[in-house]
């Protein structure tokens, strides 16, 4: 286990290196990243100013490794738009996001695993067919146009639900979020509730076939037991894979809603830096949603290896 | 000697994307309380699909089962194990019949410990409490060999070595002391000296708690060794079935015969092996006539029109053949000399 | 003697002589049967066919130019609302073009990024899988550990990110999908080669003395072909789904261009009073998704090796 640990540790590590060139060399993709960041009737002397000021001018390992320094002790520059640092509009907006894809991640979990489980344990029936159907849903369904319609129904119709922004409670120093994350939580939940819903029914599907699930039988257990005691524990195993996986996906992948929603996270800032040319911004935001999506991906190994006695006793 | 089992007229179809397979046409065989059954036959069969649809182990769909009786003398009454409701054969199962399988590691479940395994079944048939059980476990793994048993409670399948799993997994089918244990080709996933060592297993715990035995094997050698009775099977129907000695001295239906002449002796001068020319039917018709009759030495037209029937030739030796088979088994004797 | 060999039949019962004389008619019949034992792979097939259709009749079957402006009859409801007229089924949006005409030709967009995207991904992504898994060692690490690096990234942000940089044209979108979608190719046809090597199917070959591209082309292509074209299905819906993400950004083709995505990033100004503007153009994704997924769901079970499965 430990040897697991170790050598996933390294990998987290050799990706985050990976991330870093990779941020870095986008902005010049296009050999100019000055150019980049102007509006369209800049001069060329306004040009050359904003490549001084960036550092644009320098030999490319220069800018790397001034790159580099920056990146280790968290500075990535000023925002061009906000005049503020990068990274500390970031830390201001990560809360929100977390928070929205938390209450997603949930809806997900409540949503899709059950759904998933009825239909796997009753494979061609019209509990399998809901199972099936919500799979489809899940990947035919843009999340985007959801949430628009969502909008319109939840909001301008029935108003049950605000049609925009972030409201929150506080209680005790935490600000908790309101009914205002139910309707951008949701849309931004489909895509995985239905890839929940059709792993877990596929993974219960595939281990009902398997021999040990046959000896079970074989001893004459009730039905109740051999589905919580050997199928669920371990369809567990590879849905806690997925469901760090789909974390990581719902953090970094909230753009759209938080845009329509005019979410004030991590995925509106994008947008907005995008929209404003701040690339510098863009270069940091990209590379932070980065690094959580490594260390997620580094803690949900880590708990597989955990899960699974086939690897924690090697 | 009591009667245990008494399965007739057995016929199991399995439903499939590319069509129907008959797979047993016919199954019939009794068993004897303390004796052991040795089931011969190569893959396909349908020596493992008999033994399942006992304990109603088929998954169904595809397989389905078409006809046929499979009674269990339980506590002086009969039932038959194949109509069974389901909470009703899971008092059976694991109980009064054990089913130990062939690959123990992909029959034992990896998420869960060998303690746990066998904690279950005790839990669930013999009202034992979890303390009470675990010691019962540990007694039962020592007493399939299996050393430092209170530590090894513990350990998960993938820490044993495949002989101690297969000693796991019989621990796990003795567990309630059953009056049937069904081993479906136990050891032919093992090296040959842990071979040995599980068959006297299996021998001295059959002395001491005087269940019966179904052994199901392709080997010969094992069933020699083992074997009280011994049936022959061909293309989902038994063939020959015969006390052990009798069937090595006096096989009578051509097919066994071609085994057992297919089996190299010690000391014989040989330039090539024997072997039965041909391959065995694809199960996708049913019957009318004898499926071995395209690979038999001694068969006539008669054998391609009819199905053969079971014949007695000779105490409780039983064969599927037609009346004239000893005479033509005489002739061709006569014509190869 | 020779009905004594009862395997000589084959699945339908043909003889297989017989069989060999229908070829091409044989492949048609056996795919035709399959599409209608499992009706869902019919439907899915029909959807994306009547979405090719529309691309490709697109002047035939759109009933007005769709950059036509006429601002008199701009923002005009569907035909059963209130306002509506029957001339323009879906109404129209804010500059009085009409939305089932822009719905029609949005379908060139899509299909075009689907079907580009995939075939460039497709085919650079099996080269490099085919390469990295044949030939092993330093090279399929070298290989692994950036595509494993790709792969981790977070898809959207990196190809939002490309995107503003390229700037907005159906070529860079094309291309973008295209590289970005090249690592899972290669990731999977690097596996399924390497689940031939485990098999020892390609030391077999090789023993035998057959040489390197009999091997590649005789064996593992044709093992390829059905995770790969499965692969490719679902990628197809997953760049339409994006691209039409991107254009809700502003960051796809140009404004000007008929796309569904373009269509909702407008239609989202207008949500709360003419939402159809939205609504209609993400129907059109919806049931193009639908149909792909659906198609894709029946590929994926004919092409699973047949011996698994059991009649329902």
């Amino acid at each position: 286990m430990k040897r697991y640990i170790i050598s996933r540790l390294l990998q987290a590590i050799a990706l985050i290196i990976g991330v870093l060139f990779i941020v870095f060399i986008m902005l010049h993709l296009t050999g100019d990243p000055a150019s980049l960041m102007v509006s369209r009737n800049a001069s060329p002397e306004d040009i050359e100013k904003i490549r001084h000021e960036f550092g644009f001018d320098k030999p490319l390992i220069v800018q790397f490794a001034n790159f580099l320094k920056g990146a280790f002790i968290g500075d990535f520059g000023m925002s061009l738009r906000y005049r503020q640092p990068a990274m500390k509009l970031i830390i201001e907006r990560l809360p929100a996001t977390i928070q929205l894809a938390t209450v997603a991640l949930l809806f997900s979990l409540i949503i899709g695993i059950p759904i998933g489980l009825l239909g796997g344990s009753n494979p061609n029936t019209g509990l399998d067919l809901v199972a099936r159907t919500t799979g489809l849903i899940g990947q035919t369904i843009p999340s985007f146009w959801l949430a628009l319609m969502l909008i319109v129904v939840f909001a301008v119709k029935l108003h049950w639900f605000p049609a925009f922004g972030r409201e929150t409670v506080r209680i005790l120093g935490i600000n908790f979020p309101t009914k205002s994350i139910v309707l951008p939580a949701f849309a931004l939940s489909l895509f995985t509730t239905g890839q929940l819903a059709r792993f877990t029914r596929s993974a219960v599907l595939e281990i009902k076939n398997e021999d040990y699930i046959r000896t079970a039988y074989s001893k004459g257990l009730p039905r109740r037991i051999i589905y919580v005691r050997h199928i669920l524990k371990n369809a567990a195993i590879p849905i806690i894979s997925i469901v760090g996986v789909q974390f990581s996906y719902l953090l970094s992948g909230s753009i759209y809603i938080e845009t329509i929603f005019s979410w004030p996270g991590l995925g509106q800032l994008l947008a907005e830096s995008v929209f404003n040319r701040d690339f510098g911004l863009v270069q940091a935001t990209a590379f932070f949603t980065s690094v959580v999506v490594v260390v997620l991906h580094l803690l949900t190994d880590i708990a597989y290896g955990l899960a699974d006695p086939r690897i924690k006793y090697r | 000697m009591g009667k245990l089992l008494t399965v007739r007229d057995l016929v199991i179809k399995f439903y499939t994307f590319d069509g129907v397979i008959h797979a047993i046409n016919g199954m019939f065989f009794d068993l004897n309380e303390g004796e052991t059954l040795a089931i011969v036959g190569e893959s396909g069969s349908g020596k493992s699909v008999t033994m399942k649809s006992l304990l109603q182990l088929l998954p169904s769909p595809p397989a389905k089962i078409e006809s046929g009786n499979a009674y269990f003398y339980r506590n002086g009454e009969k039932v038959d194990l194949l109509y069974l409701s389901e909470s009703e054969i899971n008092k059976i199962r694991g109980k009064d019949i054990g089913f130990v399988f062939q690959d123990a590691l992909s029959a034992l479940n990896p998420v869960l410990s060998i303690g746990r395994q066998i904690t279950e079944s005790l839990e669930t048939h013999m009202e034992l409490d979890k303390k009470e059980a675990m010691e019962r476990a540990i007694e039962l793994l020592e007493s399939v060999g299996i050393t430092g048993a209170r530590q090894r409670l513990y350990a998960y399948p993938h820490q044993f070595s495949g002989g101690m799993r297969q000693r796991a997994m019989i621990a796990i089918a003795i567990a309630c002391s059953p009056k049937i244990v069904i081993a479906d080709e136990p050891t032919t996933a093992l090296d040959v000296t842990i071979q040995a060592q599980i068959l006297e297993l299996f021998k001295e715990i059959q002395k001491k708690m005087g269940m019966a035995i179904i052994w199901i094997t392709h080997d010969l050698g094992v069933v020699a060794r083992l074997a009280d009775r011994v049936m022959v099977m061909y293309a989902g129907q038994p063939v020959e079935v015969a006390p052990v000695e009798e069937l090595y001295e006096n096989p009578i239906h051509p097919y066994t015969i071609g085994l057992l002449e297919a089996l190299p002796k010690l000391g014989e001068k040989k330039k090539k092996l024997t072997s039965i020319e041909g391959t065995p039917p694809d199960m996708i018709e049913e019957p009318h006539f004898c499926q071995f009759a395209s690979r038999c030495k001694f068969a006539n037209e008669k054998c391609f029109k009819d199905n053969p029937p079971i014949i007695s030739v000779g105490t409780d030796h039983y064969v599927r053949c037609f009346e004239d088979i000893k005479e033509r088994i005489k002739v061709q004797k006569v014509k190869t000399v | 003697m020779d009905d004594k060999k009862a395997n000589n039949k084959n699945v339908t019962g043909l003889m297989i002589d017989e069989e060999k004389k229908k070829g091409l008619f044989y492949f048609l019949y056996y795919v035709g049967r399959l599409l209608w034992k499992d009706k869902t792979g019919l439907v899915g097939l029909l959807i994306f066919l009547s979405v090719i259709i529309s691309a490709v009749f697109s002047p035939y079957l759109a009933p007005y130019d769709p950059l036509k402006q006429n601002l008199k009859i701009s923002k005009t409801p569907p035909a059963w609302y209130k306002n509506g007229s029957i001339h323009h089924i879906f109404g129209t949006d804010d500059l009085g073009r009409d939305i089932f005409s822009r719905i029609i030709y949005g379908s060139r967009v899509s299909l075009t990024v689907g079907f580009f995207g995939v075939l460039i991904a497709s085919s650079l992504g099996m080269i490099i899988g085919l390469v990295s898994g044949y030939v092993g060692g330093k090279l399929d690490s070298v290989i692994m550990g950036v595509v494993n690096l790709i792969l981790a990234l977070p898809y959207l942000v990196f190809v939002v990110f490309i995107a503003a940089i390229l700037g907005r044209s159906l070529l860079n979108v094309i291309l973008i999908f295209g590289f970005t979608d090249i690592p899972i190719f290669v990731r999977v046809t690097r596996g399924e080669v390497m689940k031939m090597r485990e098999e020892g199917f390609i030391e077999a070959a090789q023993s035998v003395g057959a040489t390197t591209s009999r091997i590649l082309f005789k064996h593992i292509i044709p093992n390829l072909i059905g995770p790969i074209v499965t692969l490719a299905t679902f990628e197809m819906s997953a760049m339409i789904f994006y691209e039409s993400g991107l254009g809700f950004l502003g960051l796809s083709v140009p404004p000007s261009v008929p796309s569904w995505g373009n269509m909702l990033s407008v239609g989202r100004q207008y949500l709360t009073i003419y939402p159809w503007i939205a609504a209609y153009p993400g129907l059109a994704i919806v049931y193009t998704g639908l149909g792909i997924n659906l198609l894709g769901d029946w590929l994926r079970d004919v092409l699973d090796p047949r011996l698994r499965r059991a009649k329902k």
